[in-house]
């Protein structure tokens, strides 16, 4: 199934994308000349559609998707996975900012970069679990007020800065992993540093393999030591009131 | 009229070899973000588009009416030596309503006399905007033009036929105001001598820097907080000479935590730049695009609260908002990246020696 | 002849006759009758101080406000009524303490702040960084950079500060070495500044001298080489808000031999400063006194000046920066002292918000804005009001006040008696000795780390994360009921505008 996004609004395209993907019960599509078309796979609901995406698609990309899978064939916008809640989503080139804003389920994987703000408000509750796997770096705020789920970092580029400043700033529940060595100086309020423990290395091993079965990687990424990054305190702002 | 705000979309093509691009390209770049505005402003500045007077001062003037017209073209005459004018070319249309917008340009130089000659433009800028109702100065660089209306960018481009130009600089703007005084003048880009800004935000320390600027005899006039940004940069660096990178992050500062850690002589001079110029300080969500006659960069904000993505492929150099309006004129960029908060993106033109 | 203002009331039930209150009054309201074995209460002598109630173990007393009720009349207050009395009775200029009761409308109580929404996001205090570092000195008008980036211009001395909150001026003689000591204490671990006030500065707190403002008052007590070498930075104190035009005045009671030592004047004399310095007789004495304490330090400390709010303070403030001050402290017509003439306190100076309004634009409009940082003063009760004085052109604000509150005192207004029953505002060793230094500068900190978090929490709503940004921008205020003359000079619109 192809449809060419040229000249077509996003309004356009993501109508059609719903039409067909609520038609069949099993479907794959490929859009052709995607280019800044936003909202695509919006509350998507087809657990068992595959939308793939050649060319750059805009911002809030999966934005409140609620099953099926998404891939991309090229660099995505801002607000990837906002408020996602089940699905996949996996990217072939960087992600921009705000990737994973309030992110309650799916996952999402993406081969190059990410920007400000990723994993901003996630959360997780039973076995509503989301996840993210970066494969190079991120920018400051990583996991901002974090509540649940995971953000790894994979730092494939060796890069001396994986994250960026303020990660994890207000964060009171879920974990990041990063491959390599951080200081205190890249946290921001109430996180610290730890070591992963056994059950948390499984899982780290199941969404790495998971990645590289995305993006056929072969070389093995030498040393797979992670640190691991989680809240001082599920209330960290407690002492700073006082009630009138 | 009170302050408008804005949302909106930006976007910047450069050959840093002086390759004249067709104007036809920077309207497709910014029209692929059309989503991004409400009709309600829209504008272009272009630099190479006047060869034959590269020599003058090009000034774009807006009147409101004939009065305002012959009011500012007798202060024009005084104060100017005018070699040549006429009215700026438009293609009339349904979408662009010029009731109350005569548009001319006019080709000038200051008096033999004057000792510093961007000085006196700037002066003769502020007076008509600030003294001659009706009248505003759109732009008053060499070899360059800003054209901007109400109405989307698409149908702004239509209307001031930006087709027929070609320039080595392109930057464009589409707004996306919550109020409409209904107005061009508060349409972007903004401009003061050969410095023109396309803004993508809005500015929470305006009132300062409006005072701050003031200090200096740089009136704000059009209501817009972009307004500031040309300014700033005329004063920093062609007045007060300081270097174009360090005058980024005069508006946009590093974090104390990081110019206290820095002992460099750079260290220094970061930190006696924050004291010093403390009202420059531009603060709220950011992205803006800055071009003159020998660079274009781009920059935002030090904790990124607005997107900006910049692109390379040969000697061209692309800054937008979206990765989409680099795509939309150039399908293969060699590299594609989106630069860090506060950190500037710049290409100098190379000069032809 | 006077109706006392409060009367001391003691449960008799929960009362315990441990007699802890009659040893902590120090007004002398209270003792214990043997005969009837109850605590007895002078109420003429009672100044609501509130010791006796705090230090009560079974909570059994209450201070009540006399219920003797002067027949009403809206022009002969019960307050205008006793103030005639006393001089009918003393025939003497009556001393009052802390800052104007007066009730002059309060302009920060008519300002409102802007908050940012859809257009502009606010900027979440808690997680992201907001900075509110401030320079206190002279900057210059412009910096001229090398090609290779290095600073060519040089930069005069100036003082960095973790918060835009400094403790203002209060003498060693008007409070205690024990209270002094705790605000040195706290603005050390604030990382702001403290001025040490007209008394000159105890040695015990040299070390905390890269945190004090030395003050050169036209008494010049205390002032040698050592002093002006010790501080961060010297003040010259023209006037003060509470009593513009008059000098400072530490009644005799309160000049212990410490003090007469620091002072250096006799034990129990009138420590009286006279009105104008008496070297500075016109602005270009001034000046000369400002280079003079540069020369002795060799140009290392930042000058400051500071004068009272009256009506023209933006033309002398412009004198002042001309003059080679490197900051200027104005203190509004609210501002608190431990003894003045009544008549002074309440009814002479201007409040603070419209002179810093006045003097901020007027050195903006001379282009001189830059040479000098403001400091606001006068009854900077909250943090809102730092808010508002940093908007309406102020780089700092300095407190007293609040920073005595914090420590414990209740604003009896008593101070000039020299008997503080929280050991504050006393120099006898036996009161001197309640305070303990400290615990009261754990409690001045506390509260300017509180008010640099709520000061952080107005800039985030209102979309900034400098607060250079605050500074001067009067866009950011509106006003509320009041008129257009006001507005204009404030230089701020109307709300809904």
């Amino acid at each position: 199934m192809q449809i060419d996004a040229k000249g077509l609004s996003y309004k356009e395209l993501n109508r059609k994308l719903k039409e067909l993907v609520s038609k069949e019960d099993a479907l794959e599509i490929d859009v052709l000349n995607v280019n800044g078309h936003r909202y695509i796979g919006t509350g998507l609901e087809n657990s068992k559609g595959i939308i793939r995406l050649h060319g750059v698609p805009g911002n809030d990309l999966a934005a409140f998707m609620n099953g099926g899978s998404i891939f991309v064939y090229g660099n995505a916008g801002d607000g990837v996975g906002n408020t996602m809640n089940a699905g996949l989503v996996v990217i072939h080139g960087d992600a921009r900012d705000v990737v994973g804003y309030s992110m309650r389920g799916g996952k999402i994987f993406i081969k190059g970069n990410v920007g400000y703000r990723a994993g901003i408000h996630m959360k997780a509750y039973k076995n509503r679990f989301p996840s993210i796997v970066v494969g190079g770096r991120a920018e400051d705020f990583l996991g901002e007020y974090m509540a649940g789920g995971i953000i790894v970092v994979l730092n494939s580029n060796n890069e001396k800065n994986p994250v960026g400043k303020f990660t994890a700033t207000g964060i009171h529940g879920g974990t990041i992993f990063v491959r390599g060595k951080i200081s205190e100086e890249h946290l921001g309020i109430g996180a610290q540093i730890g070591t992963p423990n056994e059950e948390e290395i499984n899982l780290l091993n199941n969404l790495i393999s998971e990645y590289f079965s995305y993006f056929q990687v072969n070389e093995n990424l030498d040393s797979l030591e992670f640190t691991k990054i989680h809240p001082k305190s599920h209330r960290p702002f407690a002492k700073l009131y006082v009630l009138e | 009229m009170s302050k408008v705000i804005d949302g909106c979309g930006i976007s910047g093509i450069m050959s840093t070899k002086k390759k004249l691009i067709p104007g036809c390209e920077i309207v497709t770049s910014i029209d692929s973000m059309n989503f991004r505005y409400n009709g309600l402003g829209g504008g272009f500045a272009g630099y190479g588009i006047y060869p034959d007077y590269k020599d003058y001062y090009a000034f774009h003037l807006n009147f409101e009416d004939r009065e305002a017209k012959t009011k500012a073209e007798n202060f024009l005459y005084e104060q100017l030596r005018v070699i040549d004018d006429e009215p700026i070319p438009v293609r009339k249309s349904e979408l662009i309503d010029d009731t109350k917008s005569i548009s001319w340009r006019y080709f000038v130089s200051p008096p033999k006399d004057i000792e510093n000659a961007d000085d006196y433009i700037v002066k003769v800028v502020m007076h008509i905007n600030e003294n001659i109702p009706g009248a505003y100065v759109f732009s008053s660089g060499k070899n360059m033009g800003v054209f901007k209306a109400v109405g989307y960018p698409k149908a702004v481009a239509d209307y001031f036929r930006i087709e027929d130009y070609s320039a080595y600089i392109w930057i464009a703007h589409g707004r996306y105001p919550t109020n409409t005084p209904g107005w061009w003048g508060g349409a972007h880009p903004f401009n003061i001598l050969d410095w023109s800004v396309v803004h993508n935000g809005e500015l929470s320390s305006y009132g300062t820097n409006k005072n701050f600027l003031e200090m200096w005899g740089y009136k704000c006039t059009l209501l817009t907080d972009t307004e500031v940004l040309a300014y700033l940069f005329d004063l920093l660096v062609r007045r007060h000479k300081i270097p174009v990178e360090l005058a980024c992050n005069v508006i946009t500062p590093m974090f104390w935590s990081e110019i206290n850690s820095d002992n460099s002589p750079r260290g220094k001079a970061l930190k006696a730049l924050r004291m010093t110029y403390g009202g420059a300080i531009v603060n709220g969500p950011f992205s803006i695009i800055v071009a003159t006659n020998r660079f274009m960069f781009g920059l935002t904000d030090r904790i990124k609260l607005r997107p900006l993505i910049a692109a390379r492929k040969d000697d061209f150099f692309y800054i937008a908002s979206e990765e989409c309006a680099i795509r939309s004129v150039c399908e293969n960029p060699d590299i594609v990246w989106a630069p860090r908060g506060g950190e500037q993106v710049i290409a100098y033109v190379k000069e032809v020696t | 002849m006077f109706p006392p203002q409060f009367s001391v009331v003691i449960d008799s039930d929960k009362c315990e006759k441990c007699k802890r209150c009659t040893i902590n009054c120090s007004f002398e309201a209270l003792s214990y009758d043997d005969r009837e074995d109850r605590i007895v209460s002078d109420d003429r002598k009672c100044v609501a101080c509130l010791r006796c109630a705090s230090k009560c173990p079974k909570g059994a007393i209450t201070i009540k406000k006399n219920e003797i009720t002067f027949s009403p009349h809206p022009t002969w207050t019960p307050e205008i009524r006793l103030d005639i009395m006393k001089q009918a009775e003393t025939g003497g200029m009556i001393i009052a303490g802390c800052g104007n009761d007066l009730d002059y409308p309060c302009l920060f109580d008519r300002i409102v702040i802007d908050a940012c929404q859809v257009t502009n996001p606010s900027i979440d205090p808690l997680r992201e960084p907001i900075e509110v570092s401030t320079f206190l000195g002279k900057k210059p008008k412009q910096l001229k950079i090398g090609d290779d980036f290095s600073l060519e211009t040089e930069i005069a001395p100036n003082i960095m500060i973790d918060t835009p909150i400094v403790i203002g001026h209060i003498s060693y003689g008007a409070i205690s070495l024990n209270a002094h000591k705790a605000l040195a204490m706290a603005a050390r671990k604030a990382g702001t500044l403290m001025g040490s006030g007209e008394g000159g500065l105890h040695p015990d707190l040299y070390e905390f001298g890269d945190h004090i403002i030395v003050q050169v008052a036209s008494g010049r007590f205390g002032v040698h080489s050592t002093y002006l070498e010790v501080g961060a930075a010297i003040e010259i104190k023209i006037g003060q808000g509470a009593k513009p035009g008059i000098g400072g005045h530490l009644p005799g009671e309160k000049v212990t031999e410490d003090i007469a030592e620091t002072r250096m004047i006799p034990v129990h004399t009138d420590a009286l400063s006279p009105a104008p310095h008496h070297d500075i007789y016109s602005i270009e004495d001034l000046s000369q006194l400002i280079y003079a304490l540069k020369e002795e330090t060799d140009y290392m400390k930042p000058v400051f000046v500071k004068i009272a709010a009256v009506h023209n303070s933006a033309a002398i403030a412009s004198g002042i920066a001309r003059a080679g001050a490197d900051a200027i402290t104005i203190d509004g017509f609210r501002g608190g002292t431990g003894a003045a003439p009544k008549i002074v306190r309440n009814h002479l100076g201007i409040p603070i918000e419209i002179a810093i309004a006045s003097v901020d634009k007027r050195l903006r409009d001379e282009g001189i804005r830059n040479e000098v940082s403001l400091i606001a003063s006068g009854s900077i009760r909250s943090a809102a009001d730092v808010v508002k004085a940093i908007a309406l052109g102020a780089d700092a604000v300095a407190i007293v006040t609040p920073a005595l509150i914090a420590m414990g005192c209740t604003v009896c207004q008593q101070c000039y008696r020299g008997v503080c029953a929280w050991g504050i505002c006393t120099t006898r060793q036996d009161l001197a000795r309640r305070l303990n230094p400290e615990v009261a500068s754990r409690k001045v900190y506390n509260l300017i780390s509180a008010w640099t978090m709520e000061l952080k929490e107005v800039l985030g709503a209102l979309g900034m994360n400098a607060i250079e940004s605050l500074r001067y921008n009067r866009e950011r205020l509106r006003g509320v009921g009041i008129d257009q003359k006001t507005l204009e000079i404030l230089g701020i619109k109307a709300a809904g505008e």
